[in-house]
């Protein structure tokens, strides 16, 4: 078996995708993300222009108008600090996975989605030539990731709109001239560190994509089995991450697989890590990267600085403990992860406060729908606190929709909110809040609706994180200039270029991290309770992760590196299961081995794959011709 | 010495060598052998057995024991009510409950907080939600009643705390042995069918189920599965339904005659599941209609259920789940709260169904026509009954039975015709008078569906529970002779026996007995024989083989049998023809570069030394074995290891752990079974180290 990290992500917004090769023959894709912080190299339209379009001509002229301003432009300031003139001007396209293009698409057999973000870049796949995997993803994600992709869709519309029909061919700033007065940084993302990653931009998928893609999937619940091809048991259990997202386990007749994904402890809102479905499989395949802590940070005021230590020693110390001891140390995982979040979000909440205080407007992109909700649940009992009538406004061409999906699911959020729905009570708020008319939601900026209820200072929801998108530029446009109105933005997205398009910038702007870093110890300490027999970790854990002190429970780990394929060797015994039906196993005919306990005999029967295992079942006909054969031989032998 | 033939094993030549098992291996081979009888499935009914009411059976799956259902009989009030729990010998697994019914739920609060068990309850989501409902308006009635039930509405609160919420399809496991997974039942919102396998048994409980979608709930599915045993409703056991169109006109007709005629229409119903049902098709009508005749709601119970229904939209049907995909949003997009009406038009609960409202006592004997849900079905008491004693005598008056009435209620005697007097007290009676219509609305599936099920499933056995008696005699030799399925229909504490029959032993093979198994090896030969499955033309059928499992051979020690391929294999020891000893071998690969470090630093090189290496290395890791260096393999008991250079090794695997063929060198071992363990953890200590 094979591994192979076609790209190792970034975290949560673009998880790590992978292709296992030679899973019991089959070749498994891990993930089919879109790497949405790219889109920071591009401009978002331009303010003056609205998105109503008025003829064809005018688009090409202004595009061409804007080539020749920019290369004159770029051109002068070479060497000078980065400018908004130095993205590109031009539709937005969208960079898919780094070495996924490099691989048929048809030779893929199955894939398997952790998340919604996993799922984004998957119509770019379905739609290719030759492809027909079985896609595997569950319930909650796939609704939730169909939402997400029709957002980018309509969102991507205003660039349309604006630039008109897309020119056939590859567009101007995929040339080489253009390409070389391109400002390094820029370039860096577009054509990647190494130069090689041009080929995978790809402009956006159409709505038709989505549905033809959402066809394709088969969904599944929590826990729910789907077997592929008889070979392989495959099942998805909840990450705790988001509503919808999940671990997977593979189940083959050699081997058992954990893929584990992007996974919170303890959720405040999607059902929790179910880790104990997990334990004791062969191979646990670790590629969750959003605890490495990130370099890039626009203001030290990070909430994770505030955040003590003290639980550590804790950890440490429960990973030596007694495996007698899971439960509690599974507990002591859940509670500390709890408090983290708790205090992350109170941070938030109370730089929100103050800027509403000082008159200012908020704007968070949002875009993990735990802490929008969560965010909904804390701000209002802030705000009534303080008796300050700051509307609420998530804005975005799926809002609705994706609130009123919250209500509907409470096979997937966590206990105390299932709770609440068995009493009778709305699982999350925002229902409350509408209905009070503290919250309103709104599909676009300009709708009616808006304007007549639109009042200031408010707090506003809206997408998209990459700052390039949707309502959130128009926003920025408003109070960039406003020194009191905040962004908050969350850690992964490169601020300096992001904010680019904006500059000068009076608003304050946030950036943090939304949930808590998965501590070292605390990974080490699950790793160390899955209790796999084979360890595969990203390589840049190698460092960070010690599993060589002398212990019971040492396995071996082995590290992947992006672009590079590992194999996975198998497991020590190389012993597969066989189950065969007794009725075949009392007519077995046994010799003996002189002076040695043990016995032999041939094998007979029909040999199936059923669910993973193999099974040898009394053959209808053959079985007969054979047992008399061996009669035969047995009359012979006496 | 040491060497590696190239020859496969003989095995015709261990056949004529080997003698017959002496006793000691004989007892081997029975602890291996699945015990006889094999232990099966056996199932003590302590309810619904040949009647409908108190659902309960305890199953015990090869030694796991599941009780499903837990109801009360409603037209009993002694200790005939519940079902009698001191049958059962030992402790529960599990409890599952298949849905919210007080005939499969009733005697649940009774079982864990009075009875005291406490192991894991398990039912749906929508059946924890409905469930407390349910039952606290059963307990209202009662105490209405001035009866004394044998849990209070504390018991009812511990009880649905101590549940575990499930979803469909969610793999279960309850301990390390048992199963459990529920499908969709249609019947009411969260009805479930119950599937649960411990080890090679596997069995359904189908709870209450309906084979056909209607208006708000979808019929019931299931996966095919390969059963032992189904147990089954059979409330309809020899009854074919009208179609429902026909069922739901004429339902129609009878309560359009009676309200335009100036009458009240009572339509006693559990205000769960049939409520919203037969008011989807009646809103329906009135709008169609023009009619302005109110439609009342009896209990703010529909309220509150109308509130879990709409969050567990998930369990309703696929047409009205398209709908809400289809809509932006629910009602509270236009800002208003959540309306305590249900509708059918886009299951928005919130059109301005002008004619529906609460209803309260005072309106009984209002003036005019109207229609009015009430609960409890049955006229088993409460509202219902209530409003039938004042509406009886009137002719113009309809009472429209929308389901299955059990035996001993009013509504039976009703619906039966036998009712022309009732005693509203001690001494004075009321002639009834009114029309009645009894509809067979209930969400049960019809025999045909029974049968279309047990078709589908094709399981061993069936248990038929849930039913009438003499029907389900019927059904049950129509099981027995349509489909040859061993059928049985046992009494409340009647126990049913059954073998299980889909037993496997285990084995454990090899890495190169799997991949020898992963690529088949098709032969067509020619067959005389007149007994061939496979057969083209009659004169001389074709045979397919396929001969992947005879090239195995299994063997058997003290601890496990294990399946070989017979290239990994050879026999030391062969003196006199006789075999003394089996080898197994296995040869993989390690970095060179690692163990030429190793020699370097111990100033040495070659493949000699590399042994050397390993002969250090080994006696360090085992220091209570006797690692010996025997020039050109290293010896630990039978354990042996060299340096293997022959490429095409038949013991080298596949798999290359991390390295690559060109920096890598394989190092091969033998040896003999009774030295397994040790190999194992020899080889996979020198992989790790190196």
């Amino acid at each position: 078996m094979k591994l192979t990290c076609l790209s190792s992500g970034t975290g949560y917004q673009y998880p790590p995708c992978h292709i296992l090769e030679d899973v019991c023959g089959f070749r498994i894709l891990l993930d089919c993300p879109l790497d949405l912080s790219a889109l920071s190299v591009f401009s978002p339209v331009p303010p003056d222009n609205g998105f109503v379009s008025d003829g064809e001509s005018s688009h090409i002229s202004a595009r061409d108008c804007y080539d020749k301003e920019q290369e004159i432009r770029k051109r002068q300031k070479f060497g000078t600090p980065l400018h908004g003139e130095d993205l590109i001007h031009d539709e937005l396209w969208y960079k898919t996975v780094k070495n996924l293009h490099l691989w048929d698409p048809s030779s893929i057999d199955v894939v398997l989605i952790s998340s919604v973000m996993g799922m984004l870049g998957l119509p770019f796949l379905t739609r290719a030539e030759g492809f027909s995997a079985k896609i595997y993803v569950t319930d909650a994600a796939a609704r939730l990731a169909r939402l997400m992709m029709e957002d980018l869709v309509s969102m991507n519309m205003e660039f349309q709109y604006f630039y008109g029909p897309r020119e056939s061919g590859a567009p101007h700033w995929m040339r080489r001239e253009e390409l070389e007065l391109l400002r390094p940084e820029v370039k860096e993302v577009v054509v990647g560190k190494d130069g090689s990653e041009l080929g995978v931009w790809m402009p956006l998928y159409s709505l038709a994509d989505v549905m033809d893609c959402m066809q394709k999937v088969q969904t599944l619940k929590y826990a729910e089995a789907a077997c592929y091809n008889g070979t392989l048991v495959l099942k998805p259990f909840s990450s705790g991450s988001e509503i919808g997202s999940c671990n997977w386990t593979i189940d083959g007749p050699k081997r058992n697989i954990t893929w584990l994904s992007c996974s919170i402890f303890a959720s405040k809102h999607a059902m929790n890590f179910d880790y104990d479905a997990l334990r004791g499989r062969d191979l646990v395949l670790y590629s969750d990267k959003q605890f490495l802590p990130l370099m890039d940070e626009v203001q030290s005021n990070d909430a994770s600085s505030t955040i003590p230590s003290k639980d550590l020693s804790d950890l440490s110390r429960c990973c030596s403990a007694d495996k007698d001891d899971w439960k509690k140390l599974s507990e002591s995982l859940l509670s500390t992860d709890e408090i983290l979040e708790k205090e992350k979000l109170d941070f938030i909440c109370s730089c929100i406060l103050q800027s509403v205080q000082a008159g200012g407007s908020v704007v968070i992109p949002y875009n993990r729908l735990g802490i929008l909700l969560q965010l909904l649940e804390m701000i209002p009992v802030l705000l009534e606190s303080l008796a300050a009538d700051v509307p609420i406004y998530v804005i975005s061409s799926i809002a609705a929709e994706l609130l009123a999906f919250t209500t509907v699911v409470p096979e997937w959020v966590c206990k105390p909110r299932q709770e609440k729905m068995f009493s009778g009570e709305p699982m999350f708020s925002h229902v409350d809040l509408m209905s009070k008319r503290k919250l309103h939601v709104f599909s676009a900026i300009h709708s009616p609706e808006l304007l007549t209820t639109w009042q200031e200072p408010c707090i506003i929801f809206a997408s998209h994180w990459s700052l390039r998108l949707g309502a959130v530029v128009h926003l920025l446009r408003r109070w960039g200039g406003d020194a009191n109105s905040l962004l908050i933005l969350e850690d992964g997205v490169d601020a300096d270029i992001a904010l680019l398009p904006f500059k000068p910038l009076e608003m304050k702007v946030l950036q943090c991290s939304f949930l808590p870093e998965r501590r070292l110890p605390k990974i080490e300490c699950l790793l160390k309770l899955l209790q796999p027999k084979i360890l595969v970790l990203p390589d840049d854990l190698k460092e960070k992760l010690d599993f060589s002190n002398p212990s019971s429970d040492k396995f071996p780990v082995l590290y992947y590196t992006e672009g590079k394929t590992l194999c996975l060797p198998s497991s020590p015994e190389g012993s597969v299961d066989l189950e065969i039906a007794s009725v075949l196993a009392e007519r077995l005919v046994w010799q003996t081995l002189e002076k040695h306990d043990v016995m032999y005999t041939r094998l007979e029967g029909e040999l199936v794959m059923e669910q993973g295992k193999f099974r040898l079942l009394p053959g209808i006909a053959r079985a007969d011709s054979h047992l008399s054969k061996t009669k035969e031989m047995k009359t012979d032998a006496g | 010495g040491f060497s590696y033939p190239d020859t496969d094993l003989d095995l015709d030549l261990l056949q004529s060598v080997t003698v017959q098992p002496p006793a000691p291996t004989i007892s081997l081979l029975n602890s291996w052998l699945p015990p006889s009888p094999v232990m099966g499935i056996e199932c003590l009914v302590l309810g619904a057995g040949q009647e409908i009411g108190k659902s309960c059976v305890v199953v015990t799956i090869n030694g796991k024991r599941i009780m499903f259902d837990c109801g009360m009989h409603l037209g009993h009030s002694d200790d005939e009510r519940y079902p009698d729990f001191s049958l059962i010998d030992g402790s529960l697994d599990c409890v599952v409950i298949t849905h919210f019914h007080l005939d499969h739920i009733g005697a649940l609060p009774y079982f864990t907080e009075v009875i005291g068990y406490n192991g894991p309850i398990y039912m749906t989501y929508p059946t924890k939600a409905l469930a407390p409902l349910m039952l606290e308006d059963f307990l209202r009635i009662s105490v209405g009643r001035g009866v004394e039930e044998k849990f209070t509405a504390d018991d009812i609160s511990a009880c649905m705390k101590k549940v575990t919420p499930i979803d469909l399809k969610q793999n279960i496991q309850v301990g390390k042995d048992l199963q459990i997974r529920a499908y969709y039942a249609g019947h009411v919102l969260g009805a479930a069918m119950v599937y649960a396998k411990v080890g090679d048994a596997s069995m359904v409980y189908t709870g209450d189920y309906n084979m056909t979608p209607d208006r708000h709930l979808g019929a019931a599915q299931i996966d095919p599965l390969e059963l032992d045993l189904v147990i089954t409703e059979s409330t309809y056991a020899t009854t074919v339904r009208d179609s429902k169109h026909a069922s739901e006109r004429k339902f129609l007709k009878a309560v359009h005659d009676c309200v335009v005629a100036g009458g009240k229409v009572l339509i006693p119903t559990f205000a769960l599941g049939r409520a919203q049902e037969l008011f989807i098709l009646l809103e329906d009508y009135w709008e169609r209609m023009n009619l302005k005749v109110p439609i009342y709601f009896s209990s703010g119970l529909t309220r509150q259920a109308n509130i879990y229904y709409k969050t567990l939209m998930s369990w309703t049907n696929q047409k009205i789940k398209d709908t809400i995909a289809l809509q932006n949003a629910f009602n509270f997009k236009h800002g208003t709260t959540c309306s305590l009406h249900f509708s059918v038009d886009n299951f928005c609960w919130c059109r301005n169904v002008n004619c529906v409202v609460s209803f309260d006592r005072s309106q009984i004997n209002a003036p005019g026509s109207c229609v009015l849900f009430a609960s409890p079905g049955m006229l088993s008491g409460g509202l219902s009954l209530e409003v039938f004693k004042q509406w009886a005598p009137s002719k113009v008056n309809l009472v429209m039975l929308p389901g299955h009435c059990v035996a001993g209620t009013i509504g039976h005697k009703l619906a039966s015709g036998k009712l022309t007097k009732l005693y509203v007290d001690n001494n004075s009676q009321i002639e009834i008078r009114c029309k009645n219509v009894n509809l067979s609305f209930s969400a049960h599936t019809d025999s045909k569906g029974i049968m279309d099920l047990l078709k589908f499933l094709s399981p061993k056995h069936v248990m038929l529970v849930h039913g009438e008696k003499p029907r389900m005699s019927i059904l049950k030799n129509k099981i027995e002779s349509g489909m040859g399925i061993k059928c049985y229909d046992p009494p409340n504490g009647g126990v049913v026996k059954i073998p299980s029959v889909t037993v496997h032993v285990k084995a454990q093979t090899t890495d190169s007995f799997a991949k020898s198994c992963q690529s088949p090896n098709f032969s067509l030969s020619r067959c005389s024989t007149s007994g061939a499955v496979f057969s083209t033309d009659l004169t001389s059928p074709l045979i397919v083989s396929e001969d992947r499992i005879s090239e195995a051979i299994l063997f058997m020690d003290r601890s496990k049998a294990r399946g070989v391929h017979k290239e990994e294999l050879e026999l030391i020891g062969s003196g006199e023809g006789k075999p003394q000893v089996v080898l197994y071998g296995h040869c993989f690969p390690i970095r060179s570069d690692n163990l030429t470090k190793a020699t370097g630093r111990l100033g040495l090189s070659g493949n000699r030394s590399w042994l050397k290496v390993l002969a250090l290395e080994l006696s360090h890791l085992f220091p209570q074995t006797n690692v010996q260096n025997m020039g050109d393999f290293l010896q630990v008991g039978s354990f042996q290891l060299s340096v293997c250079l022959n490429q095409s090794c038949t013991r080298r695997s596949s798999d290359v752990p991390g390295v690559h063929a060109t920096t890598c060198t394989y190092l091969c071992c033998s040896w003999c079974m009774e030295d397994e363990k040790l190999a194992l953890a020899i080889i996979s200590s020198v992989r790790n180290s190196l």
